[in-house]
């Protein structure tokens, strides 16, 4: 069904899992199985009043980083969002560490000093979540600019929302890479909020995809809610990327099924149930479980199995996390400088 | 070592040139910075030498240039950005101040980013309120990052060494009005390490703690005053974050008096964290309370006969230290 409420698009939703393998779209559903699993599980610690700070869930918007990121190696870098969970968990990024930083411990990502916005991993590429809106577009840039100044074959993708789009940091990065001809990706998660401000009253488009032409670089819009189709139109930047074309931005029309902060709204509603309700009927998992299944490409106990495992391994994650040590004060100016 | 005079700004241009030359991680990237060779001829040459890969021109997008440099220094290149006046980190704070500064310590201390951020700071050209500012108090109170203030051609050269082999992110204040200031180089390559002050001149009555610029005027100062029968020793710092306290609180167990003098403006300038580690360190040696010369608090001025009321020089210098040793 067509989505009603703030976000237009013009992405041809017709089935499109076809020619895709079962391994390839196995690997898709893990990718989001393992952020859904992950953001339900925080968001129930968040409501228990167990992790100190704030928490922005990436629950609904799992096609963008699934099919984003299986593009990608872990050579390839890519910085993220204050919504970077998912990001992270479809770079790689193993739930033990992740969940012991949401907690401020020691065997956290961060050991504690970073918390849930600026979650990395160096050795997967993930050049970390962001607190500053946008602020992560200029540094992708710059990585890009690394992997061709090195000659490594690798690329950078740097993922944004809607909102971003509007902030100077996002037209000046995207001059930038466009002029310089760097093999950089912008993939821009449109949930159709700028926090709490929607989409028809923050910007006069509807599509953040039209801005790339401006800049002289490619773009397409693509339906967030399908990893396949993100997947497949994040394929052609990356390749052009690859290529020595330079610069692409991929639009991805999805939504967030949680407030922008936490789990639910404490304050006035600035979205309909109807508006939820419907995004809520293509849900991204669930669209990819049932066209695979209608297709005969994977079997239900397939998916079952990696639910199954992926609850265990949150289950794991979060004892593991709450048994680490909290961070000694004494090391509380450790690492402001590299010695 | 062989030991020429160069002028401050070609001091500079060496001391990148053979960092270049020796390190194909080292780039250059800024406005101007490769075509023109950088408004202030600081890139002369470098272009002609290492070419378009390693000379990097840019569209005016302060945020997007730092931002550049932080990327690639977060993957181990040893990017040196050049932003043209020291006032236009304004549009860019975001990138080196939430970004380069703090990203080492909130991502758990798995990163490094050694970037070299160079700007021309300074008052005394007429360049009015946008174009003249000396900032170091914004920088130098951001933990992770370390500001760099020479004052002579040769720590130009010795601090630009120190700066771009140095694991974190290193803003170079070039004064605009010492860029043609010749000293005594040597040819070779050498470190002025940072955190290490240098008393430039002994004295015993009076210790003038001087920054950037002000250390010449400072100097020209005791000249004048050692005829008057007043002896002072000057004190520079050549890096305020990290700042040597040590060497400077030394000195006021010696002298007893301490003038601490930069052209920022006085009012949360460096010269009162000095003055409140001096008191930390060395109160019962002090003869008198540490006295601070810097600008009023106001916008640099444009013409002339403002700009000169505005900014510290010699003579409100050695007014200053007249008044502190006349005090005990």
């Amino acid at each position: 069904m067509e989505p009603v409420g703030a976000v237009a698009t013009r992405t041809d939703r017709a089935p499109s899992v076809e020619g895709l393998d079962a391994a390839s779209l196995l690997d898709l559903h893990r990718r989001m199985v393992r952020i859904r699993v992950f953001e339900t599980e925080a968001g129930r610690l968040m409501e228990s009043g167990d992790l100190p700070g704030f928490l922005h869930l990436y629950v609904g918007q799992e096609a963008v980083a699934a099919g984003a990121l299986a593009t990608l190696t872990d050579a390839d870098q890519i910085t993220s969002t204050h919504r970077g969970h998912g990001h992270a968990v479809a770079k790689g990024a193993g739930f033990r560490k992740m969940f012991a930083e949401l907690f401020g411990r020691v065997d956290g990502y961060c050991h504690g000093r970073g918390g849930s916005m600026h979650i990395n991993d160096l050795s997967i590429g993930m050049l970390g979540a962001n607190g500053i809106v946008g602020a992560g577009l200029p540094i992708a840039v710059g990585a890009a600019f690394a992997a061709r100044y090195r000659g490594d074959g690798s690329i950078a993708m740097t993922f944004f929302g809607d909102g971003a789009s509007n902030i100077g940091a996002f037209h000046e990065a995207a001059n930038m890479a466009a002029v310089l001809q760097l093999p950089v990706v912008f993939v821009c998660e449109n949930n159709g909020y700028a926090e709490f401000t929607a989409q028809a009253r923050h910007m006069r488009l509807d599509d953040v995809a039209d801005r790339a032409a401006a800049y002289g670089m490619p773009s397409e819009v693509c339906d967030g809610m399908d990893a396949v189709a993100v997947r497949q139109a994040c394929r052609r930047a990356v390749d052009r990327a690859r290529a020595g074309e330079g610069p692409s931005l991929v639009e991805a029309k999805t939504y967030r099924y949680y407030d922008h902060q936490g789990v639910k709204g404490l304050r006035k509603p600035y979205r309909t149930q109807e508006e939820i309700d419907a995004w809520k009927a293509r849900d991204a998992i669930e669209l990819l479980e049932a066209r695979a299944a209608a297709d005969g490409v994977v079997d239900a106990a397939e998916f079952a199995r990696v639910w199954e495992e992926t609850r265990a391994d949150a289950v794991d994650a979060i004892a593991f996390a709450r048994a680490s040590p909290l961070p000694d004060p004494a090391t509380l100016t450790r690492d402001v400088y590299t010695d | 070592m062989a030991v020429r005079e160069l002028t401050y700004v070609k001091a500079y241009t060496e001391a990148l040139h053979q960092l270049m030359g020796a390190d194909d991680d080292v780039f250059v990237v800024g406005e101007d910075v490769a075509g023109y060779g950088g408004v202030f001829h600081m890139y002369d040459g470098l272009l002609a030498a290492y070419g378009e890969r390693r000379m990097i021109d840019t569209p005016i997008s302060e945020t997007a240039i730092v931002g550049l440099g932080v990327g690639a220094a977060a993957r181990g290149l040893r990017p040196v950005v050049d932003i043209m006046f020291m006032d236009f980190l304004a549009v860019c704070l975001d990138q080196l101040v939430n970004q380069a500064a703090k990203m080492k310590f909130m991502f758990g201390g798995e990163v490094r980013v050694p970037m070299v951020l160079t700007v021309a700071a300074g008052a005394g050209l007429s360049a009015g309120a946008q174009h003249s500012q000396s900032l170091e108090a914004w920088l130098a109170h951001t933990p992770g990052l370390k500001v760099a203030m020479p004052s002579s051609a040769h720590d130009v050269k010795g601090l630009m060494v120190t700066a771009v082999r140095d694991d974190n992110p290193v803003v170079m204040m070039l004064n605009k009005k010492l860029l043609g200031a010749k000293g005594a180089v040597p040819e070779e390559l050498y470190e002025v390490p940072f955190g290490q002050a240098a008393v430039l001149r002994e004295g015993t009555d009076v210790t003038v703690v001087a920054l950037g610029r002000m250390v010449v005027e400072a100097t020209a100062a005791a000249g004048t005053l050692a005829a008057e029968g007043i002896s002072v020793e000057v004190v520079d710092p050549r890096t305020v974050q990290p700042l040597d306290t040590a060497t400077i609180a030394e000195s006021a167990r010696r002298t007893h008096r301490v003038v601490v003098v930069h052209e920022a403006v006085t009012f949360g300038g460096l010269g009162a964290e000095i003055a409140a580690q001096v008191t930390d360190a060395a109160f019962d040696h002090l003869d008198a309370p540490v006295l601070r010369v810097g600008a009023p608090f106001a916008p640099v001025p444009f013409s002339p006969a403002l700009e000169n009321a505005y900014l510290p020089d010699r003579t409100r210098i050695a007014e200053a230290c007249r008044q502190i040793t006349k005090r005990s």
